[in-house]
């Protein structure tokens, strides 16, 4: 058996459950939050939906990178990975998006369940109550965009 | 484009033409009225309003309530998100005006034929409680407040547990000192509940009772007296009863289906009448005159002095700005620029004598967004969908149409950009020409305009920073040009021209290095003037921020400090261009999982019944990464425009114009000129 093999599609695996995880996460916490405002104000439905949605990306962040990395390690396309090396190569370049998108999409989430709680009080304030979570998500992209180059690199 | 220019006017007119003069105001909805400071010093009063605004917002409570009400027995769709007013001629209205108190006596009728049916739904449900509590004990033939004859004594009740006649009667004569006569009958054994009927001697009364009760039993608390059988057959008549008389009342709520545009006018009319008795009661009165003042846009300003001059004689006056107040502010745009509107008001408008962005802001803005969604298809979905609502809905309200207009603007640019990268719900044509058409695997179907992102990331990494600089050097400029319109020469050389200098200096000193080489695959050989002249304008720079950066302290010491501080600025630079490889990032996003989504409907072959999951996959697959990737451009679109560029020169502090209007929401009312 080769361990390349099992090292990429552990990055792969990672890099699709633990953002997925963190997603989840925050989700969910920011779903009660805006089932919460909804039960007061059903107006405010459409942007609490929204809120509750930011830190759903995180996730598919994830999925994008197992994704490419599945197309390049030979189980979707490709050529299968030789030695060990390599795969440890894959399991890295995954790792970022893997641990950033964990703990963003969870922080992103408490963030948007705070700026629910801004939309219940102030509806008007959108533009601002948005912006919060979105600063979080910076992080999980600028991990992905170096997960995806150190994949499409290797 | 800019910030419309408002002119204050006063206005001096007599009582009797005051709501004539109001009610023209209101029906133009021009001029945003400023009441505070007039008024108590030259011993003016105002007139009380509060009963009338009440009354007449209670009236308009009252019509929306009607409207709840036949919304809900005749089944007419709600307003929703695209509800828009409906058109109506002046004399149509002027007519449903004039029955008013006919359409509020209607009003009052449904509502009170909705309390009835509220009272007999409680009648109702108090019946059917009835019936279902006196159930088990149908089959008693005698009243439940039988106590006794005058020989026996009857013991109605229940006992726990579920028993047989048997039980019972043991129970029941298991203390009579001599035989005597017991009879025990089970009426229902049901739910851990056994209904009884004991009766026994009038003698042994109080023996059988203390036995029964020993083993639990309990007479009912059933506020019944008659028989159980006749009490449920009177209950079901009454029932029956009630609801003919909802059926009725019904009948007729629904009769006054045909009245819900007059009620829709009404409710209108109502509110508007209740916002001119607000204003009415804001307004500093003389015995014989009125005062008013308000904001009204400069050019609107002649029109209104001489409509009011000539038909009312009204004296209208036009007044300077104080200092301590500021102008309403109003942008107008041009067509395309006024749809990004909506993005700027949401992070606050911007003060009179500032720049209005929302121009140069709603390009970047399309722009920005075209790249992070990035799919032909999804562009064109999108294009197609607002802009058939807003042919469908012409009158919809300002800001949902500007929202709508801007999506279909920001669904062209996607389209553009999914050609250039070659996105059309991912790589759905290839997949097609793969799978079904026989067309080999190597070769593309369609091909990118420009170059696919997933083949050569860096290529586009470079691209999304270039792109980014040109947003922030507009900022930076749009910040320039604000000072110099200040005349403040001195700041627009150490604060802007500075900046430019030193980052393009590095940027040019940044180019032909091997880090770049490395990064993006590009090799610049500039001569060496272009590197010198690089260098001196870096360093030209960095020489002004550090010397005039604080150029408003004293102390020489402080002032290098701030600008050493203010030079550490670049670091700054350098996080807002990095922010823009999201548009390279989302870009990437929206394409590998439409590929995904097309390569798990092409996974089961290409037999014709595959092509029904497929398309089940595809229509699934992308609506929810439309609608994911949508939401995922719109927001960081919003942020590189509040963060990276706004934060580059812009203030928001201005105060929204609110003009005096008429408040409706289901009609508009067509001025007959």
């Amino acid at each position: 058996m080769n361990m390349g093999m099992v090292f990429a599609l552990m990055g792969a695996a990672l890099a699709t459950a633990l953002p997925g995880i963190g997603s989840a996460w925050g989700v969910g916490i920011a779903g009660q939050a805006a089932a919460g405002v909804v039960s007061e104000d059903p107006d405010q439905f459409a942007k609490v939906l929204l809120l509750q949605l930011l830190p759903g990306t995180q996730g598919i962040y994830g999925l994008l990178v197992a994704f490419i990395t599945l197309s390049n390690i030979g189980i979707l396309g490709g050529d299968p990975v030789k030695d060990t090396a390599t795969g440890m190569l894959y399991l890295f370049a995954c790792l970022p998006i893997a641990l950033v998108g964990l703990i963003s999409a969870y922080h992103q989430g408490r963030t948007s369940v705070a700026s629910i709680g801004l939309i219940a009080k102030k509806p008007d304030q959108f533009g601002k109550a948005m912006l919060f979570p979105a600063m979080v998500e910076t992080y999980a992209i600028l991990a992905l965009l170096i997960s995806i180059l150190s994949v499409s690199g290797i | 484009m800019a910030i419309v220019k408002m002119q204050k006017l006063g206005i001096c007119a007599l009582n009797r033409n005051r709501k004539a003069i109001l009610e023209t105001l209101q029906s133009m909805g021009i001029m945003e009225m400023r009441l505070q400071e007039l008024g108590e010093s030259c011993g003016l009063t105002e007139k009380d309003t509060q009963a009338a605004r009440a009354k007449y917002e209670k009236r308009t409570a009252c019509f929306e309530h009607a409207l709840t009400i036949l919304r809900q027995y005749s089944g007419g769709k709600r307003g929703g998100l695209f509800s828009e007013k409906e058109f109506l001629d002046r004399s149509d209205f002027d007519d449903a005006v004039r029955n008013r108190h006919h359409y509020n006596v209607e009003a009052a009728d449904l509502l009170s034929a909705e309390r009835k049916i509220q009272e007999c739904g409680g009648i109702i449900q108090k019946d059917e409680n009835l019936k279902e509590s006196l159930a088990p004990w149908r089959r008693l033939d005698i009243p439940m407040s039988m106590t006794g004859t005058r020989k026996t004594a009857v013991l109605i009740g229940t006992l726990p547990g579920i028993r047989t006649a048997e039980d019972i009667l043991a129970a029941a004569s298991g203390n009579l000192t001599k035989p005597s006569a017991v009879s025990c009958e089970v009426l229902a054994a049901e739910n851990e509940m056994t209904y009884t009927c004991v009766i026994c001697l009038a003698g042994d009364e109080h023996t059988v009772e203390d036995s029964l009760r020993a083993a639990g039993f309990v007479r009912p608390s059933l506020p019944v007296t008659g028989i159980p059988a006749d009490v449920i057959a009177g209950c079901e008549e009454e029932i029956r009863d009630q609801k003919q008389i909802i059926a009725d009342l019904k009948t007729q709520i629904a009769s006054y289906v045909k009245e819900k545009e007059h009620f829709r006018i009404m409710a209108d009319y109502y509110r508007t009448r209740a916002e001119k008795y607000r204003l009415l009661g804001q307004i500093p009165l003389s015995r014989n005159a009125f005062f008013l003042e308000g904001w009204i846009p400069a050019d609107q300003a002649p029109r209104v002095t001489k409509l009011l001059t000539e038909k009312y004689d009204a004296y209208v006056e036009a007044e300077g700005k104080q200092d301590d107040e500021i102008e309403p502010t109003l942008l107008a745009n041009n067509r395309f620029a006024e749809s990004a509107e909506g993005v700027l008001e949401s992070y606050g408008l911007p003060q009179h004598g500032r720049v209005d962005p929302t121009a140069i802001m709603s390009v970047f803005y399309v722009f920005f967004f075209g790249m992070m969604l990035s799919d032909a298809g999804y562009g064109i979905v999108m294009t197609l969908v607002c802009g058939i609502l807003l042919w469908k809905h012409r009158n919809l309200e300002r800001g949902i149409r500007r929202f709508l207009k801007l999506f279909f603007f920001c669904g062209i640019s996607t389209t553009f950009w999914g050609f250039m990268y070659g996105g059309f719900f991912g790589d759905v044509i290839d997949v097609v020409a793969h799978t079904w058409m026989g067309v080999p695997k190597d070769t593309a179907v369609l091909k990118p305009l420009w170059f696919a992102p997933l083949n050569n990331p860096m290529r586009l990494l470079i691209w999304c920073l270039f792109f980014g600089i040109i947003h922030l050097y507009t900022g930076l400029g749009i910040k320039g040009y604000e000072m110099l319109k200040d005349r403040d020469i001195v700041g627009f050389f150490s604060d802007i021209v500075s900046w430019y200098l030193l980052l393009t200096g590095l940027i040019l000193m940044l180019l032909p290095t091997d880090l770049f080489h490395s990064i993006s695959g590009m090799t610049l050989v500039f001569s060496e003037g272009v590197s010198a002249a690089a260098r001196v304008c870096a360093a030209a720079g960095a020489l002004i921020i550090l010397l005039m950066s604080g150029r408003s302290r004293k102390n020489w010491a402080v002032r290098i400090a701030l600008g050493a501080y203010d030079l550490y600025g670049v670091t700054g630079w350098l996080s807002d261009v990095l922010s823009y490889s999201r548009l390279l990032a989302l870009g990437l996003a929206t394409g590998v999982i439409a590929n995904v989504i097309n390569m798990m409907g092409s996974m089961f072959g290409s037999g014709p019944w595959k092509v029904i999951i497929f398309i089940v996959i595809f229509l699934l697959g992308h609506t929810l990464n439309i609608a994911i990737n949508a939401l995922g451009a719109y927001v960081h679109t919003n942020r590189l425009q509040y963060v990276e560029f706004f934060g580059k020169f812009y203030e928001a502090g201005g105060r929204p114009f609110a003009p005096f209007q008429t408040k409706s929401k289901y009609i508009q009312i067509k001025e007959e000129k």
